[in-house]
């Protein structure tokens, strides 16, 4: 079972708010899960090497260039943001 | 059906606008009680419909699909159309771009009639973690469509699509295809682009159709298929030959496995006569059905169930409030101060996503954190890899392997939400074909009775990688065989 304290640093480096109130559930439901995952200690894995990619596709090479969305798709994406300021995406400051 | 609608479409029997507005009339009829569409798309629809027709009148020549009126899920980006995920993270996100499966339809006219609903960024089995609303089974109203595409299968059932688009991670196309008595298909891993497809879990997930026949299926199948520059996964595979073209082969003398971990004492004894009544089918067709064993079978729900929150919580990052979607914070009008930056990702995600969306997020972040990645992560896919190993022996001696596409049919809304582990159970039969990466489709294959109504239950075949081809084919043969 995980502790108060674990749920709260997991959910922080998830960068999810949590209410106090909220934090037994999360306990509970991820605790349960975990143990799920303990079946998985049974299977002999010493010599196995780890899936990398399913099909066994690797090293797809494709030509470093940019597609232009344009003037209205740039505008299109200009408009899903939050917050702009000339055009440009305005951020949170850090400090 | 999609044949006959085209013909009727040629003979201009019917007028492509007058086919989408019979759609559109049944949305409008049935959709406030089942709750299948979140987006209906009725100008952009009678728009394609109308210039299908104008083809069709100066007698040039259209595609099967084209005029044809379907749905796709809604997290497949569409241009210029509002793209949610079933979440509140992206209530107000309008795609600026379609993804790759959407540009190709449209280049055939297929007529998208909306989006459809589903499960908050497609995690959980019966639509009922849809930020928006619960999607209604439409052979029982009382009962989930399952999911995460329940949206898209509901469509289908109800009259309220020809055709429809749903994606697959661990059996979200399938397991919904099975609770509404239609045909879904999961494509090979790289089979069909995910480009414009809101990631859930990039190694899994898959596009594929869903339909009310496994022509219909093959059909809207043969044109998302195929290579995509924009995704590096895909394959380049196939003749080009349309994958309806194939159906009608010999059946003959082709080998089904049916594995004896998945035929347990634990098995509903209802749904293990249905099957055993399927694989008799199989047998009068000429085919030849074998006992098999996959070793590691009962490894692959906790292996999925580490995979998965993994790449959730890795692809999930990018919904920060900061660049699209919603955004989140209390001290906008305030002078900077010390963790702004942070207090907007905390907020906007803690009221942005739903219960079970965190979750996920959460244990594939504590599954990747130091010190577990060995125990977690590396250990998940070494059993991947074994499961594919049982996989690779199994094929030797089989063309197919059957199982019930879900160990239960459709269940009462709100009976499991309280318990996520047993809906996570519910996957058993579906995982193996994501972790693997082989092709699997779900299809009726009969009915049990339940509170006095008659419910679909779905078989499942799972081929070889890249042979949509014998799977189609023998699920034709199969549904073909019982009317």
């Amino acid at each position: 079972m995980l502790s108060i304290d674990e749920v709260k640093h997991i959910a922080l480096l998830a960068r999810i708010g949590l209410k106090d109130e909220e934090v037994p559930t999360y306990q509970k439901d991820l605790s349960a899960v975990l143990d799920f995952f303990h079946e998985l200690e049974e299977a002999k894995t010493e010599t196995i090497e780890p899936i990398r990619h399913i099909t066994g596709t690797q090293d797809v090479m494709r030509q470093d260039s940019m597609d232009d969305f344009g003037t209205l798709g740039k505008e299109n994406i200009i408009k899903n943001m939050p917050d702009t300021k000339d055009n440009f995406l305005k951020v949170r400051s850090v400090f | 059906m999609i044949r006959e609608l085209h013909q009727k479409l040629l003979s201009q029997e019917i007028t492509a606008v007058e086919l989408a507005e019979r759609y559109l009339r049944v949305i409008e009829e049935k959709d406030s009680e089942i709750g299948a569409y979140l987006t209906v798309l009725r100008k952009q629809a009678l728009e394609q419909a109308f210039l299908v027709d104008e083809r069709i009148k100066r007698g040039e020549p259209i595609d099967l699909l084209a005029g044809i009126p379907g749905a796709v899920k809604d997290n497949m980006a569409l241009e210029g159309v509002r793209t949610t995920a079933g979440s509140k993270i992206l209530d107000n996100y309008i795609a600026p771009y379609s993804a790759t499966v959407l540009e190709r339809l449209q280049s055939v006219a297929a007529v998208i009639l909306g989006k459809t609903n589903m499960d908050e960024f497609a995690m959980g089995s019966s639509t009922e973690n849809s930020a928006y609303r619960p999607t209604k089974n439409p052979v029982d109203v009382t009962r989930v469509p399952g999911g995460s595409s329940g949206g898209s299968a509901a469509a289908v059932k109800a009259g309220m699509a020809v055709w429809s688009l749903g994606s697959d991670t661990g059996g979200s196309i399938r397991q919904p295809a099975s609770f509404c008595g239609v045909v879904g298909l999961k494509p090979t891993y790289g089979r069909v682009s995910r480009f414009g497809l809101l990631a859930m879990a990039s190694s899994l997930d898959q596009i594929g159709p869903i339909t009310t026949t496994v022509e219909d299926v093959a059909i809207v199948f043969s044109r998302i298929a195929g290579h995509d520059a924009h995704d590096a996964t895909t394959a380049q595979s196939g003749n080009g030959k349309p994958f309806e073209e194939y159906l009608g082969g010999e059946v003959k003398g082709k080998i089904i496995g049916v594995p004896k971990e998945y035929f347990s004492e634990k098995l509903d004894p209802r749904i293990k006569k249905v099957c055993d009544a399927a694989l008799e089918r199989f047998t009068s067709l000429g085919m030849v059905v074998k006992e098999i064993s996959l070793p590691h079978s009962s490894l692959a729900l906790p292996a999925y169930y580490i995979i998965m929150p993994c790449e959730v919580s890795s692809n999930l990052a990018r919904f920060d409030g900061i660049k699209y979607g919603l955004s989140v914070n209390d001290q906008k009008d305030s002078s900077p101060s010390m963790g702004a930056l942070l207090e907007t990702y905390l907020d906007t995600r803690r009221i942005g996503f739903g219960a079970e969306v965190k979750k996920r997020i959460m244990l594939g972040t504590h599954a990747l954190s130091s010190g577990y990645y060995d125990a977690y992560y590396s250990k998940a896919q070494k059993v991947r890899a074994l499961i594919k190993r049982d996989f690779e022996e199994a094929y030797r001696d089989v063309d197919m392997i059957f199982s019930p596409t879900a160990p239960e049919v459709a269940f009462p809304l709100g009976e499991k939400t309280a318990d996520p582990l047993k809906m996570y159970l519910g996957d058993i039969y579906t995982v193996t074909a994501n972790l693997t990466g082989v092709p699997a489709i779900s299809f009726p294959i009969g009915t049990l009775e339940e509170g006095g109504k008659l419910l679909p239950v779905g078989g499942q075949l799972m081929g070889k990688w890249f042979d949509e081809e014998n799977l189609l084919c023998v699920a034709d043969a199969f549904e073909k065989a019982g009317k």
